[in-house]
C-alpha cells in the first residue's frame, strides 16, 4: 500500500492520507505479534500454563519449606514410614512434628518424610538449576556465536576467528556432555551452584551456532549497513541492532535447553552426583524410590511425573514459539 | 567544472579491487570525481558498473579494497582516517539513503528510537530533546501525523514512508553532502517523483551536495547538475546535465539515451544495447564498451581510450572524439 502524499509540512496532508494514517494509530509491536500468534496454539498454552503454575508452586513452596517452615522437608518421622498418598498421620507422633491438616498429600518416604514438602522444595531446586543453567549457556553461546558471526572474516594470524570459534565450539561439541558433567560434578564439592555452571558450560554449543547462523545472515541486511551508515558504533549495531532480530531462534532453543537442563539435574541426582542428599530434588527423590519400587511406587511415580510434566510444558512452549515466530507460518505486515 | 580548492568531496584516482577465490577482481578502476559544496552530481550506469561501489567507498563500507587513489572529503582523506573519525562523518557529515527502504529500518526497533539514535550520537542531544528534534524531522520530511508515526514499526509504514523515514535520519544532522544510493528504484512511479521532490527541497533548505547514483536517466535530467556516466569501473562521458542530454559524446551514453523510452512517439521500439555489461574479471583490454559499439574502429579493441575534452567540461573516453585535446587522464 502506499498513500498519496504531497511533499512538506503536513498541514496540506490529503485527508484520505490523514485517515489512513488515523486508522494505523493503534500499533501492534512485535511482542504483541508474537503473543497473538502464540495464543492460537493450544497445546503451547497449556504447557505456559503449566509453567506458570510451577513456578508459582516452586517460588510459594521454597517460602514454605525454606523460609516460614510450614513444610519441613527434613522432618523424620518414623512412625510414619512409607505412607501412601492422602494418608492421615499416625497419632503416636508428637505435635511439633504432624504435618499441616495432619496428612501427607503424596505419603511419605522410608524416612518418614513429608514427599509433598519434599517435591515442594525440589521444584524450586529443578526450576532455578534449569533457569540459570541456561542462562549461563546463552551468554556463552550469543557471546561466542556472535563474535563468530560478525568478526568471523577478521584474521588472528593465519585462521579466521569463525574458524577459531567455531571449530572450538565442534570441539567441545564432540564431548559426550553427560559424562563430561559426571566427571566434573565427581571432582566439585557436590553443590547446586556447580551443577548450574556445569550444565551451563557444557551446553552453549548449539546456540552458539543459532547465533552465529543469524548474525551471518543479520551482517548483510540493509539495516546493519544503513546502521553503520549512520555511523553507529559496532557494539550498538551488535547489541541493539543485531541481537534483537537474532533472538527468535534462540529463545526457542533456549526453552527446549531448560528442559534438558533440568532433565540433566534429575539424572545427576538420580545417579547421586547432584545435590547434597538431605536437600530434597526430584531427581533424589526419584532415586531413593528405587528401593520401594513395588512396595511405595508414589515415590518414584510423583517426582517422574513432574519431571515429565516439566519437560514436556517447556517443550510444547518452545515449539508453540518457534511456530509462532516463524515468518512463513505468520500474516506479516507490508 | 568545480575548483579542487573548493570541491566537497573529490575522488582521485580511485580503483577498488574485490578479493575472490579467483584473484582480485578490479570493479572501480579509477576513477575521479568532485562534487562541490550545495551541488548536484548524478552518477549514471547500469548494473554491476561500480556505481553503488564507488557510493559505498566514500563511506568506507565496501567490502572490497580501494587499491589505489584518494577520497578527500572537505580537505580530509577518508581513506586513512582512523574508523573512529569515519564514524564521526558517517550519519554526521555524510548523509546516505539506500534502494531498499524496506529493509533499511530495523524491523524490531520503532522508528522513533531509531531517529532518537542517531540524534543522540552525533549531536549529543539529551534523549527528551532527541525526540522533540525526531518529530520535527519526520514533520520536515512530510510524514503525517508523526506523533503516531514516531511510535510505530518499519512494517507499519509503506515503502515511500519509509524512504522519508531513512531521509529524517540522514539530513538529521544536516550533512553537507548526501548520498543518494538508487533512492527511487524500489518505489511506485508515483512515489518516486514525491521523494525526489522531498529531495530537491531538502538539499535547497540545508545546501547539501547530493551524489546521486541511478540507472534512471529521467530522475536525472530533473534533478542533477552534472552527470558522470560510468561504465565497467570507468567514467566513460562527464559533463553538465545539457552536455549529455544534448551533446552526448560517449556510444555509450547515446545509447542509454536512446533506451529511453519518448513520450511523444508512442509505439516506437526502444533501442537496447546489445550484449551486456562485461564481468569485471574478464575485461577487454582495449575499451571496455567496445564488443557493444556500434562505431568501433582500429583503436579501441587494444587501447583505453583517454577522456578527451568536447566542450566546457564536458568529456568523453572514446577515440571517436579524439580530435580534441586530452585532458590529464592516463
Amino acid at each position: 500500500m502506499s498513500i498519496p502524499l504531497g511533499p512538506g509540512p503536513a498541514s496540506d496532508l490529503l485527508p484520505a492520507a490523514r485517515a489512513e494514517a488515523e486508522a494505523l494509530g493503534v500499533a501492534e509491536t512485535p511482542t504483541q505479534q508474537l503473543w497473538r500468534a502464540f495464543r492460537k496454539d493450544r497445546l503451547a498454552m497449556l504447557g505456559l500454563y503449566v509453567l506458570v503454575a510451577l513456578v508459582v508452586v516452586a517460588l510459594v513452596g521454597q517460602l514454605l519449606t525454606g523460609f516460614w517452615v510450614v513444610l519441613d522437608p527434613a522432618t523424620v518421622r518414623l512412625p510414619d514410614k512409607l505412607l501412601p498418598p492422602l494418608s492421615p498421620a499416625g497419632s503416636s507422633l508428637a505435635k511439633d512434628l504432624l504435618p499441616p491438616f495432619g496428612t501427607y498429600p503424596f505419603g511419605t518416604d522410608e524416612l518418614g518424610r513429608n514427599v509433598f514438602a519434599r517435591m515442594l522444595q525440589g521444584s524450586f531446586v529443578s526450576l532455578s538449576v534449569g533457569f540459570v543453567a541456561v542462562s549461563i549457556s546463552l551468554g556463552i553461546g550469543v557471546t561466542i556465536g556472535g563474535l563468530a558471526g560478525f568478526y568471523g572474516q577478521r584474521k588472528l594470524g593465519p585462521i579466521s576467528v569463525d574458524s577459531l570459534l567455531m571449530r572450538f565450539t565442534d570441539v567441545v561439541l564432540c564431548f559426550p556432555t553427560f559424562f563430561l558433567i559426571l566427571t566434573v560434578v565427581a571432582l566439585l564439592p557436590p553443590s547446586i551452584y556447580n551443577i548450574m555452571i556445569v550444565i551451563g558450560i557444557s551446553s552453549w554449543m548449539s546456540t552458539a551456532r543459532f547465533v552465529r547462523a543469524e548474525f551471518l545472515a543479520l551482517r548483510e541486511q540493509d539495516f546493519v549497513t544503513a546502521a553503520k551508515a549512520l555511523g553507529l558504533p559496532e557494539w550498538r549495531i551488535i547489541f541493539r541492532h543485531m541481537i534483537p532480530n537474532a533472538m527468535a531462534p534462540v529463545l526457542v532453543s533456549a526453552t527446549i535447553n531448560v528442559a534438558h537442563a533440568i532433565l540433566t539435574e534429575s539424572a545427576l541426582s538420580f545417579l547421586g552426583f547432584g545435590v547434597r542428599p538431605p536437600y530434597a530434588t526430584w531427581g533424589n527423590i526419584l532415586a531413593d524410590g528405587r528401593s520401594y519400587i513395588f512396595d511405595a511406587p508414589w515415590l518414584f511415580l510423583i517426582p517422574g511425573a513432574a519431571i515429565l510434566v516439566v519437560v514436556l510444558a517447556f517443550n510444547l512452549v518452545g515449539e508453540g514459539l518457534r511456530d509462532a515466530m516463524n515468518p512463513k507460518l505468520r500474516r506479516r505486515a507490508g | 567544472m568545480v575548483s579542487e580548492s573548493a570541491a566537497l568531496l573529490s575522488i582521485r584516482d580511485l580503483h577498488v579491487e574485490f578479493e575472490t577465490d579467483a584473484g582480485s577482481v578490479p570493479v572501480v578502476r579509477g576513477i575521479d570525481l568532485e562534487i562541490g559544496a550545495g551541488e548536484t552530481v548524478a552518477l549514471v550506469g547500469e548494473s554491476g558498473c561500480g556505481k553503488s561501489v564507488t557510493a559505498m567507498s566514500v563511506m568506507r563500507l565496501t567490502e572490497g579494497r580501494a587499491a589505489a587513489g584518494s577520497i578527500r572529503f572537505q580537505g580530509r582523506d577518508l581513506l586513512s582516517l582512523p574508523d573512529p573519525e569515519m564514524r564521526r562523518i558517517r550519519g554526521g557529515q555524510i548523509g546516505m539513503i539506500f534502494q531498499e527502504p524496506m529493509t533499511s529500518l530495523n524491523p524490531v526497533l520503532t522508528i522513533g528510537r531509531q531517529i532518537d539514535e542517531v540524534l543522540v550520537l552525533h549531536q549529543q542531544l539529551s534523549p527528551r530533546a532527541a525526540r522533540a528534534e525526531a518529530l520535527e524531522l519526520l514533520q520536515r520530511v512530510g510524514i503525517p501525523a508523526p506523533e503516531r508515526r514516531i511510535l510505530q514499526y518499519p512494517h507499519e509504514l509503506s515503502g515511500g514512508m519509509k524512504q522519508r523515514v531513512m531521509l529524517a535520519m540522514a539530513i538529521a544532522c544536516r550533512p553537507r553532502l548526501l548520498i543518494a544510493d538508487e533512492p527511487t528504484t524500489a518505489l511506485d512511479v508515483t512515489i518516486q517523483a514525491q521523494i525526489m521532490e522531498l529531495l530537491r527541497e531538502l538539499k535547497q533548505e540545508f545546501g547539501m551536495a547530493v551524489l546521486l547514483i541511478t540507472h534512471d536517466l529521467g530522475v536525472v535530467a530533473h534533478f542533477a547538475e552534472r552527470v558522470l556516466v560510468m561504465y565497467a569501473g570507468k567514467i566513460v562521458e562527464q559533463g553538465s546535465v545539457r552536455d549529455i542530454f544534448k551533446r552526448a559524446s560517449h556510444p555509450y551514453t547515446q545509447a542509454l539515451l536512446a533506451a529511453l523510452p519518448d513520450p511523444l512517439k508512442p509505439g516506437k521500439r526502444l533501442e537496447a544495447i546489445p550484449g551486456r555489461v562485461p564481468s569485471p574479471a574478464m575485461l577487454p583490454a582495449g575499451c571496455a564498451f567496445c564488443p557493444r559499439c556500434a562505431h568501433a574502429f582500429e583503436p579501441c579493441p587494444g587501447q583505453q581510450p583517454p577522456l578527451f575534452e568536447v566542450g566546457d567540461g564536458h568529456r568523453a573516453a572514446c577515440f571517436l572524439r579524439a580530435g580534441s585535446s586530452t585532458t590529464g587522464q592516463k
